[in-house]
């Protein structure tokens, strides 16, 4: 990680303005736009979208080429393009022929993407932007830091310092007085300018139509008074049907801005008249700059179906406390990780993938249906592929890539842990490491693991039997879990298994893009478990879960190690977490909840991988609800504590400031217990509340309901 | 659904009225126009852009409004306060205003003024989007603009704030029946 890079995001982190907007901003958008969805089924509606964006790059050529063609009948100039370069020749070429002075733009990330106006500034244009946003921006010598509110990262104060400058008047910090100045000085440029340039939302192969969607107006002020009017659009903006327009018009405002339809929307079909009577000239450039090139990379061409409303950024836990401008590029957040991958180049997002933790949320709400972080995760793999791993990296998978090394050395930690323990947590680490344990301690090592602990177990005759993947945190951290996870299942009939040849289940490995390490783990894990016949595969750790029943597969097969491939599926078909599995033996009746117990308040975090990929959010609820806990609903149950496996440890910056907002989630409920489903949040909760001063127990749902659970009748 | 369109346009921010026919229609512009300071002066124009409404009207009911011009040129929208268009539809689910502005007046009314006074018949409310799209054809109308209430802006802080480059008001008049005044 580059040093300038760690220190933007100290200071991203650091700028309360920026965060406190931000953060108020993504808590109201949640509410807001589940309201502007209301009476819409979104995953429709999504898979609409997606299908047909997917269409149109399927068919980039055939679209853009009907595109060009029905534009052009119509009198439009088309020029297609893939190189930026040539884009910004050939409107300054255009410029230069009709003696264009000024320039007003509504707001075009395309134009940003190639820094269109450095270059027309430098050939003696004068280029205005007229977004509201973005002229503050401007002025103020920045970059946007989102995508939809260029400058939510700036106070009213700074906005009147900057007009104040620009208008040489003393403001005052009065937001509608300081539009009011925008809208005079802006007015006078549009009037007086020779050329507007836009982007555009949609463009339509049927009939060659540009799509404009704004709310402050400006955009039809540069389509109309200007007599030249040049509109610059990435190729993934292409649609075939005019009829496409409707889904895509449905979803942008609403997942945008949480609007129903933004104030204006303008739908251009060649070109129309000017004020002085004449047709205008209009040219529409189609840039490609690699998309076409992401159209046909099987795991790219998925992004292609953005519509670029920003919802990804809006609900992630890490945009909203560093916001846009520690990605160093004009696309930022998750999208903007991938699309500077390929727009720039591949090595521009080796620092930025990192700051994905990998928690699913804009996956979720997309409506282009992009899977980021999946996205996020093969950039990792392309990046280690290119480049290898850091010797760090080397040197922590190389032992966990050898399953007796690694438990060797974490049975060591034990005992050099203890300088530093007190009460079962690590609560001080000296000097570079010291960063792990700010605002959170760790827990110790235990002397005793799991997997010996187990050999002791006494368990009763019963006619089924399950395998327990433990995991490392409950093999050497909590093996307490696995204790009462076993206690559980002997009541319903269920003997379990620990087979001693289980190692790490690769999570770590993969999400750092080590598909190779991954890969041996997943082989190690499924020889280890399908030994002996069993009748399901049972896990405490969502994260193991999710890699035993989904992962496996995908790591081997993105390798071409087709030896172990049916042996991943049959473990895939056994796996379960451990609440869905107690949910299906309590519906049984094979197990049965201690009756009219009242065991007081209680408030469950849900955790990543359980609720968006193992979709086990009820399960859970449902067994602590019946045992006789009164489930508190915490505000963002289901937002990221900010573990994310090895994320803690590479970005504790981060890390630490989304603890926090969980812990006081969490304290708000007034519940004395917080419950959830897996050790790694456990951990990172757990550690939280040692350095809080509230008393507020830390548990997994298996020992919860280890106590309450009867054999059924 | 007139109602469902008036909920949903005053939801942001549009002021809606509904009157039977074009006369009750004028009799509440006229005023209006008087009210908002219409005179002739620079800047307190109003320019009403060519429309199936005007058809059939005695021009002399008109031509005595001071400031009132009907010739629409970049200068007229520039000086005037209010613009008056027409739009052929409404859609009821998004509160939304949709009118073919190929011509350029058209969109100098009702971008440049501060208060944009939109006519609409009654009868061209439609349900939504999906019911509008029969119905327009972007190979004849080759600037086909929605509106949905004001400009406006969160920008600032996040702070929402009405009339950024567009009108800061909406005045959405429906009128049941389109035919000639009686």
């Amino acid at each position: 990680m580059k040093k300038e890079f760690r220190e933007s995001i100290g200071r991203a982190v650091g700028n309360t303005t920026l965060t406190g907007a931000l953060g108020k901003f993504s808590e109201a958008y949640k509410v807001n736009r589940a309201k502007a969805y209301e009476g819409i089924d979104f995953e429709e509606l999504r898979s609409v979208i997606a299908e047909r964006k997917s269409h149109a790059a399927s068919n980039l050529e055939l679209v853009a080429a009907t595109f060009a063609k029905n534009s052009e009948a119509l009198g439009a100039k088309v020029f297609r393009t893939n190189d930026p370069e040539k884009v910004k020749e050939y409107i300054l070429k255009v410029a230069q022929d009709n003696g264009v002075k000024s320039v007003v733009k509504s707001k075009s990330m395309a134009t940003e993407e190639i820094h269109l106006n450095a270059f027309l500034e430098k050939a003696g244009i004068s280029v205005g932007e007229t977004d509201l946003g973005e002229w503050i921006v401007q002025l103020a010598g920045q970059k946007p830091s989102h995508m939809v509110m260029p400058a939510i990262h700036m106070t009213k104060e700074e906005v009147a310092e900057l007009f104040s400058k620009e208008v040489d008047e003393r403001l005052e910090n009065d937001i509608p007085r300081l539009v009011k100045v925008a809208r005079r000085e802006l007015r006078s440029k549009f009037l007086k300018a020779d050329m507007g340039i836009s982007g555009a939302n949609i463009a339509v192969a049927e009939t060659g139509s540009i799509v404009l969607v704004t709310n402050e107006g400006n955009a039809r002020l540069v389509t109309t008074l200007p007599r030249i009017h040049v509109a610059l659009v990435g190729i993934e903006k292409l649609v075939e049907k005019f009829d496409d327009v409707v889904p895509i018009l449905t979803a942008l405002p609403r997942s945008a801005t949480a609007q129903l339809l933004t104030s204006y929307v303008s739908i251009i079909t060649g070109p129309t008249p000017t004020t002085d009577g004449s047709l205008k000239e209009l040219h529409i450039i189609l840039m490609d700059n690699r998309r076409s090139e992401m159209a046909n990379d099987p795991k790219f061409k998925q992004a292609l179906q953005c519509i670029r409303c920003g919802s990804c950024l809006n609900v992630c836990p890490i945009f909203r406390l560093v916001g846009g401008h520690v990605f160093g590029s004009i696309y930022t957040g998750g999208i903007g990780t991938i699309l500077t991958a390929w727009f720039e180049e591949l090595q521009n997002s080796e620092d930025i993938q990192g700051l994905c933790i990998q928690c699913g949320n804009c996956k979720e709400i997309c409506p282009g249906k992009l899977d980021i972080p999946e996205m996020i995760m093969e950039i990792r793999r392309r990046l280690v592929m290119e480049k290898g791993q850091t010797l760090a990296q080397k040197a922590i998978f190389g032992i966990v890539n050898n399953r007796k090394l690694f438990h060797g050395m974490l049975r060591a930690a034990s005992v050099a842990g203890t300088p530093f323990r007190s009460g079962g947590f690590i609560r001080h680490l000296p000097l570079f490491l010291s960063d792990l344990t700010d605002g959170r301690s760790l827990p110790a090592i235990v002397e005793e693991p799991f997997r010996d602990r187990f050999r002791r177990i006494q368990q009763p005759k019963c006619a089924e039997k399950a395998a327990f993947f433990a995991g490392c945190l409950i093999d050497f951290a909590y093996p307490e879990m696995g204790e009462a996870l076993i206690g559980i299942l002997n009541k319903a009939g269920i003997q379990v298994v620990f087979p001693q040849d289980q190692t790490c289940c690769g999570a770590p490995a993969r999400y750092s893009g080590a598909y190779e390490v991954a890969a041996k783990n997943a082989a190690d894990n499924i020889q280890a478990l399908l030994r002996e016949e069993v009748d399901y595969v049972v896990s405490a750790c969502p994260t193991c879960t999710v890699a035993l029943a989904h992962e496996f597969g995908d790591t081997l097969e993105s390798l071409g190690q087709s030896e172990w491939l049916p042996q991943a599926k049959k473990l895939a078909a056994k796996t379960v977490d451990f609440s869905s599995l107690v949910k299906r033996l309590v519906d049984d009746g094979r197990l049965t909840l201690k009756e009219g117990r009242k065991l007081g308040a209680i408030t469950y975090h849900d955790s990543c991988h359980l609720k968006r990929t193992l979709r086990a959010a009820d399960q859970p609820r449902e067994l602590l609800r019946k045992a006789g806990f009164e489930v508190k609903e915490m505000f963002e149950c289901d937002m990221c504590c900010g573990m994310g496996g090895s994320y803690s440890l590479k970005l504790p910056e981060i890390s630490a400031p989304i603890l926090q907002r969980k812990l006081q989630n969490i304290k708000d409920t007034e519940a004395p217990i917080v419950a959830m489903d897996c050790p790694g949040c456990v951990m990172q909760i757990r550690g939280g509340f040692d350095q809080d001063t509230a008393d507020v127990k830390v548990k997994h749902t298996v020992e919860l309901l280890a106590e309450q659970v009867e054999q059924g009748r | 659904m007139y109602e469902q369109f008036k909920a949903r346009a005053e939801g942001v921010g549009a002021e809606v009225h509904r009157f039977k026919d074009k006369g009750a229609a004028l009799d509440f512009i006229l005023p209006f126009l008087q009210k908002e300071g219409v005179a002739e002066a620079h800047g307190f124009h109003a320019v009403w852009a060519d429309c199936p409404f005007l058809k059939g009207l005695d021009p002399k009911s008109l031509a005595e409004v001071a400031g009132l011009r009907f010739e629409v040129s970049r200068d007229a929208a520039t000086g005037s306060r209010i613009g008056i268009t027409q739009a052929e539809w409404a859609l009821a689910d998004t509160g939304t205003l949709v009118q073919d502005q190929t011509a350029v007046e058209q969109r100098l009314a009702s971008s440049l003024t501060d208060i944009h006074i939109a006519l609409v018949p009654t009868s061209g409310i439609l349900p939504d989007k999906v019911a509008l799209l029969t119905r327009i054809n972007p190979r004849t109308s080759r600037y086909i603009a929605f509106i949905t209430g004001p400009s406006r802006t969160a920008d600032i802080e996040r702070v929402l704030t009405i009339g950024v480059h567009g009108p800061e008001r909406l005045i959405i008049v429906c009128v049941d029946e389109m035919g000639e005044v009686a």
